[in-house]
């Protein structure tokens, strides 16, 4: 795309030159105007046909136009063929973009479930639209939502400002007011740098805290699961000492035990990540 | 593409080396757009440009039309929370109803009710005995599940079946089991 852009660029300064020399030889032939035209010998474009291959699928998509504050949300149809489109959700809903409807907007940014962008409800669950199948059965309809129970910004955006601020309340860095033992590093053995396998690969795509009921409830004061794991993420780790001070900051009627072990957070990850575990093994280090 | 690169790149360096050189030469005008590479493209929108409080202050105003997305109307259906909401309903239906069973055995004298056990048991028999099982597994599942669940919950808290399979494995092993055992508790009670 770039090189294409620059290229024309350079074509742009030398086109008038070559523009008034090609006028001079276009002109309009005089036997079209006597009424015979001449059969067309450059179509090899044939006109689209009925394709009795063709896959057709119905998308049903969440629209709302904050430009249009006063209509109410909608849910908007599109059909694509299959046979034409990528395997993912996210290829769906680009290619609506690109060849249907220009204003259709959703956050996407990798394609490979590693940026947690792309994060919405596709057919009743939270996932990631590039890690989600396309169901190949036609006879079936996708619906797209955005996340459950956020604010929306446009379409299928949700506003996360409450989730990124919960997540920054619970300090997620190392803490550790003692200066490392051998002056360069905190060293971790084998064993203790395993506690941290399945809590650390999560991208904060918000898709479990939105699939809990706990949290559509209770948004403002209860942290929610991808929130939770990450506090415990911090709790596990053995080269933070400040475990008291996060516990402590947990221990109220919500921000923690607002979860009552729904387990929807662990069904849905799109990362096979377990947040309810998470979250049992913080109610265990808090109980005894 | 290659090539205009560094065409621009040598032009670039000869006017930073010597601008009076360029300013002489008549090439000023005709080259210097290819060497800066032309940047005005006609845009299709036009923006402008805002403070920091402006923006803020759109933004603030946006954010009271937001609307907020569908949720459990929307979400599908699975044994996870429909087994947390039966739990919580079950639970309020049982203890709801050992209240308000107390609270009017405790007020049937001023009023002349007769909640009394014999009085209770000799109008339940006069029921036909269909309507006798079907009232008791109506109030033996929510115990039963109420009970099993809980079992279940209790498991949770130690910090084990936590792995998707075996949640949903235990989850369907309650229905089941509360079910077989409200339908004993019903037949054979």
């Amino acid at each position: 795309m770039a090189s294409l852009r620059a290229t024309s660029r350079l074509f742009t300064a030398a086109r008038p030159a070559f523009r008034q020399s090609i006028r001079s030889f276009a002109s309009v032939s005089d036997t079209a105007k006597g009424g015979a035209v001449p059969p067309s010998k450059t179509s090899t474009i044939k006109e689209p046909t009925h394709d009795p291959e063709a896959k057709i699928k119905t998308f049903h998509i969440y629209r709302w136009n904050p430009d249009e504050p006063t209509s109410k949300p909608r849910m908007q149809s599109y059909t694509l063929d299959l046979n034409k489109t990528g395997p993912m959700m996210l290829d769906a809903l680009i290619r609506i973009k690109n060849e249907v409807d220009p204003t259709l907007t959703f956050r996407r940014s990798c394609r490979e479930g590693i940026c947690g962008s792309c994060a919405m409800n596709i057919d009743g669950v939270n996932t990631l639209a590039c890690l989600c199948r396309i169901p190949t059965d036609t006879k079936q309809e996708s619906k797209i939502y955005p996340l459950p129970h956020t604010y929306v910004v446009k379409d299928i955006v949700p506003d996360l400002t409450q989730f990124y601020k919960q997540y920054k309340s619970i300090k997620p860095y190392l803490q550790n007011s003692t200066p490392p033992p051998n002056g360069k590093e905190y060293l971790q053995s084998k064993e203790e740098r395993k506690k941290l396998d399945g809590l650390y690969e999560c991208i904060l795509c918000a898709c479990c805290s939105t699939s809990c009921p706990s949290y559509w409830w209770n948004s403002e004061e209860y942290l929610g699961p991808a929130v939770l794991m990450q506090s415990y993420r911090w709790l596990a780790d053995s080269r933070d000492t400040k475990n008291e001070e996060r516990k402590s900051q947990l221990d109220n009627s919500m921000s923690l035990y607002r979860c009552h072990t729904i387990l929807n957070c662990s069904r849905t990850c799109p990362k096979g990540l377990n947040p309810g575990l998470a979250i049992a093994e913080i109610k265990k280090e808090m109980a005894f | 593409m290659l090539a205009q690169r560094a065409a621009q790149q040598s032009l670039r360096r000869l006017a930073a080396s010597q601008p009076s050189m360029l300013s002489q030469m008549a090439f000023k005008n005709t080259l210097k757009p290819l060497a800066i590479g032309s940047s005005t493209q006609a845009r299709p929108i036009s923006t402008q440009k805002l403070t920091p409080t402006d923006s803020y202050e759109i933004l603030v105003a946006q954010r009271k039309n937001r609307p907020s997305s569908p949720h459990f109307t929307i979400y599908r259906p699975q044994i996870t929370w429909l087994n947390s909401i039966m739990h919580r309903a079950t639970g309020a239906v049982l203890s709801g109803g050992f209240y308000v069973f107390g609270a009017a055995y405790l007020v049937s004298p001023l009023f002349g009710w007769h909640l009394d056990s014999a009085t209770m048991a000799a109008a339940f028999g006069s029921w036909p005995v269909l309507a006798k099982v079907l009232a008791k597994f109506a109030v033996a599942m929510p115990f039963t599940f109420h009970s099993f669940n809980g079992i279940r919950h209790l498991v949770w808290d130690m910090g084990r079946q936590f792995t998707n399979q075996q949640v949903i494995r235990t989850g369907w092993i309650t229905v089941g089991v509360a079910a077989v055992s409200a339908l004993g508790l019903a037949v054979f009670v």
